[in-house]
């Protein structure tokens, strides 16, 4: 045992040697690294690399003929880093800066308490002027530089809420997005928002040495691990410029929404929400401000209420009753109801009309016990064993349409509707205290059936095509190459035949052409149209004025719904503006008219019509 | 009672000396690090430098306990330490949690465990009780195979936790062999395959093994051309030629794609520096811009601006070397040197066989450790993540560095009694 131990007693030294080898290569390695080569040193007198990170240029955004609606302006944040910041002229910096001594310590306890080595944002958004007066003497103020940032700027007032805003992002956007820091800019609504990716870009660094002076060295290293930034891909809407300012002057000093879709394509051509509000109201160092100003104001004009409000379509509904009617069999062009007019029961007709009518007439007239009796007659079919089975499948046709469902879009924030199934009827009237007569308001479109502005454009346009639609959608194509946007060239076809739509269609045409027709004063010469008038009740005011259409009726160019709020019928109010919409897209230029003029002063914000 | 003053007075204080001393630098480092000006006490627990405050003290409970321990508890339970320990690796794999990437630790409410870690002494008791066992004779293949299984089974299972760096450790037991008789040949072999692997990664296989077969056939001109030395010769070229080939297919086809960058990154095949050498060039960055004399404590901005990711862990040494500049990792590699030298010479003067391999078994891992970590945040070897013994963060890793040094402590100190 001993004479073995001893035999490699000798390799303990070869083991000690292998240690001090190592630790003698690492202490080589080390004197190279911190003593002899320069590479990795920063200089003895407390040089710092300044990391600066170089912002992309955000995408810009284009209507679809190409009309400029988005760029960019530059502005300069001034930076601090607390821990370099020694011995500096504080009331120059804040002669040059425009802020008083108190506001500066206050910027500057802030600055530090995010952190003493880390550059934080002292002033955003520098005017150009002011920087030129701070860029001579910055070198006097160690610890503080500037950084180019971008402002958004919006050559026209119009389509704010499309176009959405940007803001400086939040702790949240932080934790779930690496890409960010404190400080960056993030699209917050509209397509700013949905297409936050494709805008920003990538942002670069540069690294660069600075000396005591805080004066610049040039960049590390040559630049060996510096990034360059890379543009955000531009965006070319759907909009139409012109149809969406005219809009927007249409329905100027009235609440409610626009949104016009060209039936073939899903393409979106303008969606105006009223009260609106100047885009350049959102941008910059007054962002705050205004933003409280405007989500202050009692007319709500941060909502869009093109999609985001909630209406009851009100007769718009009724040529989706006709096709659903058809598709059942229990409802044929001949089928004849008569009406009692103001006497009839259980819902009355609001204006007086010849007895019976027939189908297309009633479209034309929109008769209430007419579509009444369509309901009942959907519903009380024998091959029902319930009234609840029989209610779920009719609202299973209604939301073929579009109704109750998000639409598959980008434009975010977009609320689904309303059509409730039966286990809401069953809890509020117990599952055998209710039939067809109870739910009788929602066979004229009233009651708990809601549609935004934007569903509602959806339906004229799946009538415009006979059946079926696009998604609409906002964004035409992305990138300097203008590639398309496919993702949304879904087509969704609905389950019925093509002639049931032309006989709704049919009845359509007639309320522009008919002699008794709802919009029959509101025709315009060598465009045949088509449409459907709606008085939407709301139980917490006057009622809102709804209008459907789409023209031309054999080769549909664009199909629209228009809603203003708490103005009454819908032939006042509804029914001219997208008249004129439809005659401004199709026409482009016309001589002023009387009802534009009417309809461009009218004031509508405070007027609270009559219940009828 | 007297055997306690006994065991007292014979502890090798310098020991604890230089443990205690580690221990300190390695808590203000931390405490650099992670400086957090909202909380600037270094006793503040919710921190990482008062929370390893909190570990360095119950770091010394441990080893107090350790040394009230009578030393032939360790040897005599040795295999069962070791049983319990390979049970823990299989459990932790089945029912442990996955902290980064790996599946190696138990979590008890707030705080986790690494078996792995405590796995490392286990071995080392085991191999020292195995070599010490009559006629164990590592010339022999069948003990040799054996001491193999006993060191390989821990790494096996370590590596499917996917913690490559601790499964690494367990190669340093070479040199435990090694002084206990092992040939010399397998560490010249062991130096040859890893210049072969480098050279096998950097250049094409295929010339990697021409020139071997250049190589040989000039040394059997050389040689006399003797008939007898060709069948060695063809034989070592095979060999050769197998390890080029099977190093070449595992490095496509076994490694995870960031580890391959890795290994390009050291070996200057790949430049990546904002990428997977994004650490590495930090780190580089940091301890460059140390400087001779350093930055000063709690001055180093590179290590403020949080550039060097797992700065209070795997990459502590940045810190040394940022504030403390080059006389601070004199200090800490001369320390660390101190201290494995000291460990060897106090493993010499053991009677016991048993104490001496520990011992050995001890200096190989704290010298693995070393070697990687600081070999890794200098660019010397492939950025692996294993801990700076004393130094990094982290309760586990000071915990079974406490016990592994402490169990040697004792035996050391009961060296005088009777065998």
């Amino acid at each position: 045992m001993h004479e073995r131990q001893n035999k490699y007693k000798s390799r303990k030294y070869i083991v000690q040697t292998i240690f001090v080898a190592i630790a003698i290569i690492f202490l080589i390695r080390l004197f190279i690294l911190q003593v002899v080569e320069n590479e990795y040193k920063l200089s003895a007198q407390n040089n710092v690399l300044r990391y600066v990170t170089q912002y992309p240029g955000r995408g810009l955004i284009y209507d679809r003929y190409g009309e400029l609606l988005v760029f960019n302006e530059a502005c300069y944040d001034l930076l601090v880093i607390p821990r370099q910041v020694k011995d500096i002229d504080t009331v120059l910096l804040c002669r040059l800066l425009n802020i008083s001594t108190e506001d500066y310590i206050k910027r500057f306890q802030k600055a530090k308490k995010y952190s003493r080595y880390k550059p934080s944002i002292f002033l955003e958004q520098i005017s150009r002027e002011d920087y030129g007066f701070l860029e001579e003497q910055l070198y006097k103020f160690p610890g503080f530089f500037v950084q180019t940032r971008t402002l958004r700027k919006y050559p026209h007032t119009n389509a704010a809420h499309i176009l959405g805003y940007i803001g400086e992002v939040n702790s949240n956007d932080l934790e779930k997005d690496e890409y960010y820091t404190q400080g960056d800019y993030i699209g917050i609504s509209g397509i700013e928002k949905f297409y936050e990716k494709d805008l920003r870009g990538k942002k670069g660094l540069k690294i660069k040495m600075v000396d005591v002076f805080n004066r610049e060295k040039g960049s590390y290293m040559d630049g060996k691990y510096d990034s360059l930034a890379i543009a955000g891909k531009d965006l070319h809407l759907t909009i139409d410029l012109v149809l969406q300012e005219y809009g927007e002057r249409l329905m100027q000093n009235k609440r409610g929404g626009i949104v016009a879709i060209e039936p073939s394509t899903g393409e979106i051509l303008a969606m105006v929400s009223a009260p609106s509000f100047d885009p350049n109201l959102l941008v910059g160092r007054i962002r705050s401000q205004n933003y409280s100003m405007l989500s202050g104001d009692t007319l709500n004009p941060l909502f869009n209420r093109a999609i985001m409000s909630q209406y009851p379509p009100g007769s718009t509904f009724k040529p989706i009753s006709t096709v659903i009617g058809l598709n059942e069999g229990v409802l044929s062009t001949k089928t004849k109801y008569s009406c009692a007019g103001e006497n009839a029961k259980p819902i009355k007709c609001s204006h007086n009309h010849e007895s019976p009518l027939d189908l297309i007439h009633a479209i034309e007239q929109s008769c209430n016990p007419y579509f009444w009796k369509v309901y009942k007659s959907i519903i009380e079919q024998d091959k029902f064993s319930t009234v609840q089975e029989a209610y779920d499948h009719w609202g299973n046709e209604v939301r073929n349409f579009g109704v109750g469902k998000i639409l598959k879009t980008d434009i975010s924030g977009q609320k689904d509707g309303n059509l409730p199934t039966h286990h809401y009827f069953d809890g509020y009237y117990g599952p055998k205290g209710w039939k067809a007569i109870t739910t009788r308001s929602l066979s004229v479109g009233q009651g708990e059936i809601e549609l935004t502005p934007l569903q509602l454009a959806n339906v004229a346009a799946i009538f415009a095509n006979r059946g079926y639609y696009y998604d609409p959608h906002i964004v035409k194509a992305k990138g300097k190459d203008k590639r398309d946007n496919t993702e949304y060239i879904n087509r969704t076809d609905l389950p019925y035949s093509k002639e049931h739509f032309e006989i709704a269609i049919d009845g359509m045409k007639l309320v522009y052409e008919g002699n008794h027709g709802s919009a029959r004063w509101h025709r315009v010469k060598g465009i045949s149209m088509c449409g459907k008038t709606g008085t939407a009740q709301n139980p917490h005011g006057a009622s809102h004025s709804v209008f459907m259409a789409f023209a031309p009726v054999e080769n549909p160019k664009i199909a629209i719904a228009v809603l203003v709020e708490n103005s009454g019928y819908g032939s006042t109010w509804a029914c001219p503006i997208a008249s004129l919409m439809i005659r401004k897209y199709i026409q482009r230029e016309f001589k002023p008219t009387r009802t534009e003029k009417k309809i461009l002063e009218a004031n509508l914000l405070n007027v609270i019509p009559e219940e009828d | 009672m007297r055997e306690r003053k006994a065991i007292l007075y014979n502890i090798d204080w310098s020991m604890i000396l230089l443990f205690l001393l580690m221990m300190f630098f390695g808590w203000i480092n931390i405490y650099s690090a992670v400086f957090d000006e909202s909380h600037s006490s270094i006793f503040d627990f919710s921190q990482r430098y008062g929370k390893q405050l909190i570990w360095i003290l119950a770091a010394l409970v441990l080893g107090f306990f350790v040394l009230i321990i009578d030393s032939k508890f360790f040897s005599a339970f040795s295999y069962i330490f070791y049983g319990l320990s390979i049970f823990s690796l299989m459990a932790v794999l089945a029912i442990g949690t996955e902290i980064a990437g790996s599946k190696s630790w138990f979590q008890f409410g707030r705080v986790a465990i690494q078996p792995s870690e405590f796995a490392k002494f286990a071995t080392a008791l085991a191999v020292a009780k195995y070599l010490t066992g009559i006629n164990v004779n590592l010339s022999h293949f069948k003990h040799i195979f054996r001491l193999g299984l006993m060191i390989g089974t821990p790494a096996v299972l370590i590596l499917l936790q996917g913690d490559m760096g601790s499964a690494l450790v367990y190669s340093a037991f070479i040199l435990v062999l090694f002084r206990e008789g092992l040939s010399g040949k397998v560490l010249v072999v062991g130096v040859i395959a890893i210049a072969l692997f480098v050279f096998t990664l950097l250049i094409n296989k295929f010339i990697v093994m021409g020139a071997i077969l250049v190589l040989l056939i000039l040394v059997f001109f050389m040689i006399g051309k003797q008939k007898k030395s060709l069948k060695w010769l063809f034989i070592i070229f095979i060999a050769a030629s197998g390890f080029i080939y099977s190093v070449d297919y595992a490095f496509e086809n076994f490694l995870m794609p960031h580890q391959k960058k890795r290994i390009n990154i050291i070996i200057g095949k790949e430049h990546d520096p904002k990428g997977d050498g994004y650490n590495l060039n930090q780190s580089k960055i940091a301890i460059g811009s140390g400087g001779f004399a350093g930055k000063g404590f709690l001055n180093g901005t590179q290590t403020k601006f949080k550039f060097v990711p797992e700065q209070s862990t795997d990459f502590i040494f940045c810190t040394v070397g940022e504030e403390w500049g080059f006389i601070g990792s004199i200090i800490v590699v001369g320390l660390f040197l101190l201290f494995l030298i000291r460990i060897i010479r106090l493993a010499e003067r053991q009677r016991s066989r048993f104490a001496r391999i520990y011992g050995y078994g001890l200096a190989s891992i704290i010298f693995f450790h070393f070697t990687i970590n600081i070999g890794m945040t200098i660019g010397l070897v492939p950025v692996i993540g294993i801990p700076l013994p004393f130094f990094s963060y982290g309760g586990s890793s000071l915990w079974a560095f406490t016990i592994l040094l402490f169990i040697f402590i004792r035996q050391d100190a009961s060296r005088l009694e009777i065998l």
